[in-house]
């Protein structure tokens, strides 16, 4: 039993509520924020570690057997999900120090970040499905919080309409976890991993799994449920959009990923030709939705929904390879994402706006930050040595495998509008003249520069190490659809039904 | 807040016995129905009752309380004791029991520390939310448009 796993749901949780209480000592609220992150990217390092030695890991809270308590397992994928969490929530606090005013840092900034990698770690960790809705509402209510800080009009009605849509998925999941109880009688995702292949009733289960799609999908910005994202993400704070830019629906994602890829694995392979449909959807309504944008974060916004859809691909090919891929892609994502929130914000944090044909003449007058944005929009856009190039290969070599000949050309289409994206900001904020005097412009100073360059490196690092990320992606694939090795860590060798029986159930 | 004598001296009288309802419920909840969630629900709304009676005012001046502050008390004193579990190298939150039920109370173990964290964060959050609602008024003020002169002037 690996205990140590709640270690990075305990740390953030008491730091949080630490930070809570001497919010008004903004530098020991700093210290706090940083350790608790350090201690989350250390650990999450470790378990990568770890489980590539030793497979999966799982604990049981309080003692409790498998099917009747709370489980957490911790496999590649959770692992790789843990680790990013970490590293994004540290660059943004690290982002924040230079940009968030003492108001709002008053108004308990910092104890809502800690606590929402304490629900996005938690998400990542547990083994139960109500488990999993009950971290989501947390990393929600947390995010509600610093979506509307500061309270300005823009943000309020940005916000009305993110917690609005956010709870109709929560209902939808809600709903969906219920009808599952009814039906297979558990929520621990290996007991029901095991329960729902002996199931009768098989369309039952297919309208429950339709509910969990409706839910994970309009949390993770698919269409046609997306359009809470590009109206809210430009409101916030730019650390706060640029974690959750980076983040929140890759939650939603992981989630996908774990539910239909472990525990809904007939229905998936039933709803595969939906989730494609729902996948090249989605590639194309955010690209498109993109190129009508002329500011720098809507355009941002539009391009998460648009990678959303890669992501889908990957788990509507219903294979490892397509898997593989798709954990690779989101892995990438989450990182070069938020570095282009951070640069794009950057800029617009310089400039006063974040409208295009306000903007300009940043090349010449921050050419660090030109370069940056530069190296982050290639990884993007899927340029060679860099990041983003081998998850994009990887779909497209898996869909070509499979003869998914229409996602194949979607995809590779999507890659030429998100260039065209991506050179339009630089042209418009780097590239061309600008209209007024920039001499005044406040500098680009190490604590705008440093996170987004950490991201860039990160980025560039798994470009190069692409066969280790590769194969670790690989790994955590496998382990995300081997149903039998996992009913066998969480509840023993005889599976949880035994464990069911013993107990005289 | 209504100035109704009836409600005002009913919530004065109730203001006690609500809370030492919820300190049985705190310290049964372990083993019978009850507990530190419900516990916490029952003394919140014996203050709530003091905000609808008297107002936000009155109540801030009697419980001079950072009421956020008492619920992150309450989430580390819950979280803290299931850490011996975890120290000591078993399951995080296993239960400790005391050998001996101790009279009038009953078995005593984490679970009922537990249990006190729940309801120091419950009375927190459900406390700080009705003050928030009942202050809002008072800290936003609706400002009417006023109708003043030179509203009219540009349109003459």
């Amino acid at each position: 039993m690996a205990h140590h796993l709640f270690l990075p749901l305990i740390v953030p949780l008491l730091s949080a509520s630490v930070a809570t209480i001497i919010v008004r000592q903004h530098g020991w609220v700093r210290v706090i924020a940083v350790a608790a992150t350090l201690f989350n990217l250390g650990y999450g390092a470790w378990l990568l570690v770890t489980i590539a030695a030793t497979g999966r890991q799982v604990t049981q809270a309080a003692g409790w057997s498998a099917p009747f308590g709370i489980t957490l397992v911790a496999d590649g994928l959770s692992a790789i999900m843990l680790v990013l969490t970490a590293l994004l929530t540290l660059v943004t606090i690290g982002y924040s120090f230079a940009t968030v005013d003492a108001r709002q840092e008053r108004f308990y900034y910092y104890p809502l970040l800690l606590l929402l990698l304490f629900g996005c770690s938690g998400a990542f960790l547990t083994g139960d499905l109500f488990n999993l809705y009950v971290w989501f509402e947390i990393l929600l209510v947390a995010s509600f919080g610093l979506i509307t800080l500061g309270g300005s009009r823009g943000q309020l009605e940005g916000g009305l309409k993110y917690v609005v849509l956010n709870l109709f998925g929560s209902i939808c999941f809600l709903v969906g976890a219920g009808l599952l109880y009814g039906v297979a009688g558990t929520l621990n995702m290996a007991h029901l991993a095991e329960r729902l292949s002996t199931i009768q009733d098989a369309s039952l289960v297919t309208a429950v799994a339709g509910f969990f799609l409706v839910a994970f999908g309009s949390k993770a910005g698919l269409a046609p449920l997306f359009f809470w994202l590009p109206t809210s993400y430009h409101t916030p704070n730019i650390a706060v959009t640029a974690l959750f830019g980076g983040l929140l629906t890759k939650v939603g994602i992981y989630a996908l990923y774990r539910v239909f890829g472990t525990v809904f694995q007939s229905e998936l392979a039933r709803l595969a030709p939906l989730i494609l449909v729902v996948a090249g959807v989605t590639m194309v309504v955010g690209v498109i939705g993109a190129m009508a944008q002329v500011n720098v974060r809507r355009i941002l916004a539009f391009h998460i929904v648009s990678q959303v859809g890669y992501m889908a691909m990957g788990l509507g090919l219903v294979s490892v390879a397509g898997m593989t891929a798709g954990i690779l892609f989101m892995a990438h994502n989450i990182v070069v994402k938020t570095a282009l929130f951070l640069i794009g914000g950057a800029a617009e944090h310089l400039t006063g706006t974040g409208e295009l044909k306000q903007m300009g003449g940043m090349a010449r007058r921050e050419p660090m930050l030109a370069l940056l944005w530069l190296l982050a929009s290639f990884a993007l856009v899927g340029v060679p040595p860099l990041t983003g190039f081998f998850g994009k290969l990887g779909l497209i070599q898996a869909g070509l495998a499979q003869e998914q000949w229409l996602i194949v050309g979607v995809a590779a289409t999507v890659s030429l509008f998100t260039l065209f994206s991506m050179l339009k900001i630089w042209n418009e904020v780097f590239w061309k003249k600008a209209y007024s005097d920039l001499s005044a412009m406040p500098r680009a100073g190490v604590g705008l520069l440093a996170p987004a360059a950490v991201l860039v490196a990160v980025s560039i690092a798994m470009g190069i190490g692409a066969a280790p990320t590769l194969e670790y992606s690989a790994l955590a694939a496998e382990q995300v659809f081997d149903t039998a090795s996992l009913v066998r860590d969480v509840c023993g060798p005889n599976g949880c039904e035994a464990v069911e029986l013993a107990v005289g159930h | 807040m209504y100035d109704s004598i009836i409600l005002r001296t009913v919530a004065r009288l109730m203001l006690p016995i609500l809370l030492l309802l919820s300190l049985f419920m705190l310290v049964r909840g372990h083993n019978l129905p009850g507990g530190g969630f419900i516990g916490g629900l029952l003394a919140a709304s014996a203050f709530i009752l003091q905000i609808i009676a008297y107002g936000p005012v009155h109540v801030r001046r009697i419980i001079p309380v950072n009421f956020l502050g008492l619920a992150a008390v309450g989430v580390i004193f819950a979280a803290v004791w299931g850490l011996i579990g975890l120290v000591t190298g078993q399951a995080y939150m296993l239960a400790f029991w005391l050998k001996e039920p101790i009279p009038g109370i009953g078995k005593l173990g984490t679970p009922v520390l537990f249990d006190i964290g729940v309801y120091l964060t419950v009375i927190g959050v459900t406390t700080q939310l009705a003050l928030v609602l009942a202050e809002e008024p008072i800290l936003y003020p609706l400002r009417r448009r006023p109708v003043s002169a030179d509203r009219v002037a540009p349109e003459a």
